[in-house]
């Protein structure tokens, strides 16, 4: 958490999820398959919104409650662990 | 402490320096004046060692100075006229970040037509701007006031920009004798900048992002309490500077002979020492006049106008006009006093675009009030040209 600083001006401090529950804007949804997945984090480096779990395994997982599926991890995955599918048909 | 004798703008450059400003930044052209000449000399010399950045515009150097100030960087400019006119949109942003920009603005006219005297509209334009404004009236007043100005905007109580007016040429320009301290007493009188908040990687946050109505309100207020803070600030801080360095050049307001005084002259700037002759000579007259030259517009100070008004009628001579309404500080005092006391107020506008106003035309002022003769608002001296 950042140190809060004693002013009334127009300072917004980081806090997960400030715009509410982002997961629910999602069409696309991002499918990891774990069996391919090499670890190489890429996703993690480029995913927008931080919803990219890293595993002490190093493994990784996806934070469905904030993921809007931009797909942007399955078109940087060099593997294609991870592939976007319509969120109805899951 | 030596003795310096310099223009107003070079005497203001030394006391910019003496500050140790992190970051100066400046448009060189006119109606830029000699102050920022007498910075480059100390970035020559070595004298002054923070950056010096010369940026393509009045309105770069201010957003130079924001970005500056919102890193944790102590800030300076200076700028005149259209200069300061162009910054006018981020002197409100300066403000509302609530960054401690301290500037020296050289009181000179808007064009057009082409003319760089004396003329305080450019300044009287940014009364809204959130700045704090005070008014000096001589090179040593100029000097204590901008360091002064360090400690008051940079405070924790206040955290709002300073703008430092002062004539030009009549004082810009001409040489008067000014003490300076040693650089270790000014050290030991200006504390290191502690900022507000500051853009900080260590400490991620978002600047000026959306703020719904009712937070945006609150910046509002806690910008006027911070303004009503400065008020009890620069008489402590005026006084603090007193006990260091022997010279005071009064509170909100400076008050010359006004003991049993029945007429209290009021004025901003350099006519406020030229004022002062004119009192000499009118209470050898003897008339029962004194002189309360207002060295702060905003805060404006409303509870000293008060006591003045409460004490004697006063007469307001304006170098500025807000056309279609009256004087900028007669306006405002008239404001000031209402509900609250009897006093009759008088406003003339006297020295637009640095016309000559010497204290013979402020004796023939207080007299033309004095004995009846003048109306509540006038110009004066447009007959004689």
């Amino acid at each position: 958490m950042s140190k809060k600083y004693d002013v009334e001006t127009s300072i917004s401090y980081p806090k997960k999820g400030a715009m509410g529950k982002t997961g629910s804007w999602r069409v696309f949804k991002p499918k990891l398959n774990k069996e391919k997945c090499v670890k190489c984090l890429q996703c993690w480096v480029f995913c927008p919104e931080g919803t990219i779990i890293k595993n002490k395994d190093g493994t990784i997982d996806i934070d469905f409650e904030y993921c809007k599926g931009c797909g942007i991890c399955a078109n940087v995955c060099k593997v294609k662990a991870i592939t976007m599918e319509r969120e109805a048909e899951d | 402490m030596k003795v310096m004798i310099d223009t107003g703008n070079y005497i203001a450059a030394k006391a910019a320096i003496m500050a140790k400003p992190d970051v100066v930044a400046a448009y060189p052209i006119t109606p830029q004046t000699t102050l920022v000449e007498g910075i480059a000399k100390y970035v020559a010399t070595g004298e002054y060692k923070g950056e010096y950045i010369c940026v393509e515009s009045e309105h770069s150097a201010m957003s130079a100075c924001i970005g500056a100030s919102a890193a944790g960087s102590r800030t300076f400019t200076a700028t005149s006229s259209h200069g300061l006119l162009l910054m006018h949109e981020m002197l409100h942003w300066a403000a509302l970040a609530r960054l401690p920009v301290i500037m020296c603005n050289i009181n000179r006219v808007i064009g057009p037509g082409w003319n760089i005297w004396s003329d305080q509209n450019d300044s009287i334009a940014q009364r809204d701007t959130g700045w704090i404004q005070l008014y000096c009236s001589s090179c040593q007043e100029i000097f204590d006031t901008v360091l002064q100005s360090f400690k008051l905007g940079e405070h924790k109580k206040v955290g709002l920009p300073v703008m430092i007016n002062y004539d030009a040429f009549v004082l810009s320009h001409t040489s008067m004798p000014a003490y300076i301290p040693e650089q270790k007493e000014v050290d030991d009188f200006l504390p290191e900048f502690k900022p507000l908040w500051k853009l900080d990687v260590d400490n991620p946050i978002t600047f000026g992002n959306i703020i719904g109505p009712a937070y945006y309100e609150k910046v509002r207020k806690a910008m006027q309490d911070s303004q009503e803070n400065a008020k009890t600030l620069i008489p402590e801080i005026a006084k603090e500077w007193k006990n260091k360095f022997g010279r005071y050049h009064g509170d909100l307001i400076e008050r010359y002979k006004c003991e049993d005084a029945d007429y209290i002259l009021m004025s901003m700037g350099a006519l406020g020492a030229e004022s002062k002759v004119a009192i000499d000579n009118l209470q050898k007259e003897g008339l029962k006049i004194g002189l309360a030259r207002v060295r702060t517009f905003r805060p404006f100070p409303t509870e000293e106008m008060i006591k003045l008004g409460k004490q004697a009628d006063l007469i307001v001579i304006d170098r500025n006009i807000s056309i279609g309404s009256e004087g900028a500080l007669f306006n405002e005092t008239k404001a000031a006093l209402y509900n609250k006391t009897d006093a009759k107020v008088h406003g003339f506008i006297a020295g637009l675009g640095g016309k000559d106003v010497t204290y013979q035309d402020i004796e023939k002022i207080c007299k033309k009030v004095i004995n009846g003769k003048a109306k509540d608002f006038e110009w004066y001296g447009l007959e004689e040209d």
